[in-house]
């Protein structure tokens, strides 16, 4: 397999991650949303956590993505 | 761009030089982003000049930059208490530099030839020092406040004493790690979105110069691009949000330790 073609394929590879991350915030919100409707008195007291953890999740996913950005346009 | 459909959606982000100007070794250029940085910069004046008037019944305008300050005020004050107050001035000016050059660099302002928005906040080297920025103030505010105390940051209370070496090492490199998170976070978070937006803007060029075959390709993807810009607003605010957030938080740490 030649360089260019192990590029994409890496690359492709790595983007997986941001598809992973994409479950993580989903999970994030969907969890707020099932517990705030449960107890709406308690919600926007929380939004600043929920900001918190959907910044982890995503950060991960954007790591992923950049790394798949880095293997792109490796020379 | 869009020549021959070869995509380059990474020529956007090209920094290129207005007024050259080196002085010795180095390259000081006046380049397109720091015009767009004087231009966020003016936007945000602009803005909080008409506003503060000080009326004793506020106008529309007035009423808008107190949400603005208010809302930082009150994130402070949830999230440090009242000792944070001294540290508004400094969130407030990231969240809104932060917020107006992401916007900025959304502004469809490619329709005017010759003239291309330069999003300032997808550079590294500018979120980067945001980020250093915010790290240095959390280190100094802590050593300040409670000198060789502020170690205690990386032993929460209870843990017990096996377990002290290991927590120490993770909350250490937990705590290193911070200032690379805020500054990739938001740079790769508007890189990613400005790429998306090219990628597909250009398939629709080269979906609707493709033939009937392409222009179902061509409107799909207009559909999608304005769901896209949309997202990209919402992703410019949180964005900035998160970054205010997480500063006002890492300060909470080095204020009342935990």
């Amino acid at each position: 397999m030649d360089f260019a073609s192990a590029q994409v394929i890496g690359a492709g590879l790595a983007a997986i991650g941001v598809g992973a991350a994409a479950v993580g915030v989903g999970n994030v919100f969907g969890s707020f949303l099932e517990s705030a409707l449960r107890n709406p008195a308690a919600a926007d007291s929380q939004q600043g956590r929920l900001f918190i953890g959907f910044a982890a999740a995503e950060l991960l996913g954007l790591i992923a993505f950049a790394v798949a950005m880095i293997i792109l346009y490796a020379r | 761009m869009a020549a021959e459909g070869k995509i380059d959606p990474m020529h956007q982000f090209a920094v290129e030089p207005l007024v050259p100007l080196h002085v010795g070794k180095y390259d000081v250029s006046f380049t397109t982003s720091s015009a767009w940085l004087l231009v966020a910069l003016a936007l945000i004046i602009g803005f909080m000049a008409l506003g503060m008037k000080r009326q004793l019944v506020p106008g529309r305008w007035q009423m808008a930059v107190e949400g603005l300050t208010g809302f930082i005020d009150d994130m402070v004050k949830v999230n440090i208490g009242p000792e944070g107050k001294k540290y508004v001035p400094y969130i407030f000016s990231l969240f809104t530099f932060i917020l107006v050059s992401n916007l900025l660099g959304l502004l469809p302002l490619a329709v005017i030839p010759g003239l291309h928005p330069f999003t300032t906040t997808s550079h590294f080297s500018i979120t980067g020092v945001l980020a250093v920025m915010s790290f240095s103030i959390v280190l100094i505010v802590g050593f300040w406040r409670h000198g060789l105390h502020f170690f205690s940051l990386f032993v929460p209370h209870g843990t017990p004493a096996v377990m002290v070496p290991l927590i120490a090492a993770i909350e250490f490199v937990s705590f290193m790690v911070r200032p690379f998170s805020l500054g990739l976070r938001l740079f790769v978070a508007m890189i990613a979105g400005h790429i998306l937006m090219e990628v597909f803007g250009s398939f629709i060029v080269s979906g609707f110069n493709g033939g009937p075959m392409g222009w179902g390709v061509g409107a799909l993807s207009f559909l999608f691009i304005v769901g896209v810009a949309a997202l990209e607003l919402l992703v410019c605010a949180i964005q900035a949000y998160v970054f205010a957030l997480l500063t006002t938080l890492y300060l909470n740490d080095a204020i009342n330790l935990h």
